[in-house]
């Protein structure tokens, strides 16, 4: 089967941009990927677009606006996974031969407060169970249970991140916090506190796939792509996307009910599993890790889903603090979503623009020395879960 | 449902209409409406015709048990999108006899008078009065001995 490799990326930082169109966005991060890829008109020859309140044909006016269309152009809405689906879908056509390089961007711009879904049926919102972040503390409060998380240990996960933030141009909050400060910020639901929960805002991302064989940067001889250095390519061992078995009650599926039974493997447990074995690998060869925090707690159990360590060794794992730079397994240095916001459709695709600098070794201050496998986590409503494997 | 009730103050015409139909009785005490699959023998919240664990069809409507215990648990302090009611309130799974966990309002909106494994009934509670004077009704969980 055909291998895929990344061939350029792009990204327009994530946070508020009052001045700017999701469009704008769009074509910032789209033209950052193409230029590293060398790639001009006609030299993809499909295009995904993830996004989830991007609204119609939000890749076309993308692509319009710079005059590449033509080709197959189709959005993809996954939740907070949906730049996961989009990498999939854009894998998948290259393995199965149908193009040479695809084009993979993800753009949002999130309404402010907490999030509208239309996921939830009107008698569950008139009844106040359409609380998306207690859906979070109900699961933050599951794993004090069984995993011996305390507030502790969620305050520190996010001084962690917010630390690592400080270093990344592209996230929307750039300065450390201190676990006193975190604590002390409004409870929103026990036992999450407003600092632990990550901030909803606008985004895009960009990455261009392409067969190991030729395509982007090759000198294509039907065009599309211009000379030039180019960056190193970062090979794409895995890119799954699962959704939820049923039974359990506090998996992103959000149901209204759930079984007392514990086996029910968690989406973010399938995707994983399916992703490490796509790219040969296991979760002890991982240098370098970006997982889904839409809160502190989400963090924590993603260490478990994804086997960084064992079921109910998250606190310990944290303690340790073999997660943080310098640690055995950082896991978010580019200061996760609890930094950088999460612009749902650019989420995923964030994460890998950041983790194909880091397997580059150009990702500056926040490089994990020597980083040769890279992992991108994310999950979200649906349930979607998407687990991304890097290699170099 | 709209069952016939004392008004608690004088602006409400006294009659109470669930959230939506099919979703508890209108009993005292009463009863979550759910349905148990015939092939499996699980159960479902709410009312399944399709059994989501083994895709069986016919399962049968049930009242399920009235009191379970306490297994996850919050209290809401922002009225979330589409909520018309007070804040704070309390949210929860409790865990029934049948092995069904439910999401649930709680009557209690202190987190810390709250524990796992703690006896919880069913009752039904008021959310708001709709524009035409009737009181909206919807599922929520008590604790039985209240610390």
């Amino acid at each position: 089967m055909t291998d895929v490799d990344i061939a350029g990326v792009g990204i327009h930082p994530f946070g508020r941009f009052a001045d700017r169109t999701i469009t704008d966005m769009g074509v910032t991060a789209v033209r950052g990927a193409l230029a590293e890829a060398g790639l001009v008109r006609g030299g993809f020859q499909a295009a995904f677009c993830a996004t989830a309140y991007g609204g119609v044909a939000s890749g076309h006016k993308v692509l319009s606006r710079i005059g590449m269309t033509g080709m197959p152009i189709v959005d993809v809405e996954a939740g907070c996974a949906s730049g996961g689906a989009a990498l999939m879908l854009g894998a998948g056509a290259i393995r199965a031969g149908a193009y040479d390089t695809v084009l993979v961007f993800g753009v949002e711009k999130m309404p402010k407060g907490m999030i509208r879904s239309s996921f939830f049926e009107p008698w569950q919102e008139e009844s106040g169970l359409g609380a998306t972040p207690a859906y979070f503390a109900l699961r933050a409060q599951r794993l004090m249970q069984d995993s011996g998380v305390t507030k502790d240990h969620l305050a520190s996960v996010v001084v962690k991140n917010r630390r690592h933030g400080v270093h990344n141009p592209d996230a929307m909050f750039r300065s450390e916090v201190d676990a006193t400060a975190v604590l002390a910020s409004r409870l929103v639901c026990e036992p999450l506190h407003l600092w632990m929960l990550c901030t909803p805002n606008e985004g895009a991302a960009a990455v261009v796939l392409t067969s190991a064989g030729a395509g982007a940067g090759a000198g294509s001889a039907a065009g599309g792509s211009v000379g030039g250095d180019r960056p190193a390519r970062v090979r794409l061992g895995a890119a799954v996307l699962r959704s939820h078995l049923p039974g359990s009650v506090l998996n992103e599926s959000t149901p209204m009910s759930g079984l007392a039974d514990e086996s029910v493997p968690a989406p973010s447990t399938l995707a994983a599993t399916a992703a490490y074995e796509e790219a040969g690998i296991g979760p002890e060869d991982l240098d370098v890790v970006e997982c889904q925090d839409t809160d502190a707690a989400r963090e924590l159990l993603s260490y478990e889903e994804l086997g960084l360590c064992p079921p109910g060794a998250a606190a310990a794992l944290c303690e340790e603090g073999a997660t943080a730079l310098g640690g055995r397994i950082p896991v978010n240095p580019s200061g996760g979503l609890l930094s950088k916001g999460e612009p749902l459709g650019a989420s995923a695709l964030g994460q890998v623009v950041t983790l194909v600098h880091q397997l580059r070794g150009d990702a500056g201050h926040n490089q994990v020395e020597g980083a040769r496998v890279a992992l991108a986590h994310t999950v979200g409503r649906g349930a979607n879960a998407s687990v991304v494997v890097l290699t170099r | 449902m709209a069952h016939r009730e004392t008004a608690p103050d004088g602006g409400a015409t006294g009659v109470a209409v669930s959230v939506r139909e099919g979703l508890f009785t209108d009993t005292d005490p009463p009863r979550l409406l759910g349905s148990r699959c015939q092939a499996c023998g699980r159960h479902h919240f709410p009312r399944h015709d399709t059994c989501p664990y083994c895709t069986a069809e016919g399962a049968l409507p049930v009242e399920l048990s009235g009191t379970g215990v306490l297994w996850s648990w919050t209290t809401v302090t922002i009225a979330p999108p589409g909520y018309g009611g007070d804040v704070p309130y309390g949210f929860g799974v409790v865990e029934l006899p049948e092995g069904l966990r439910v999401v649930t309002r709680l009557t209690e909106t202190d987190p810390s008078r709250l524990s796992a494994g703690q006896r919880m009934a069913m009752v039904v509670v008021p959310v708001r009065v709709d524009d035409d004077g009737h009181r909206v009704v919807t599922y929520a969980f008590a604790p039985q001995d209240p610390r």
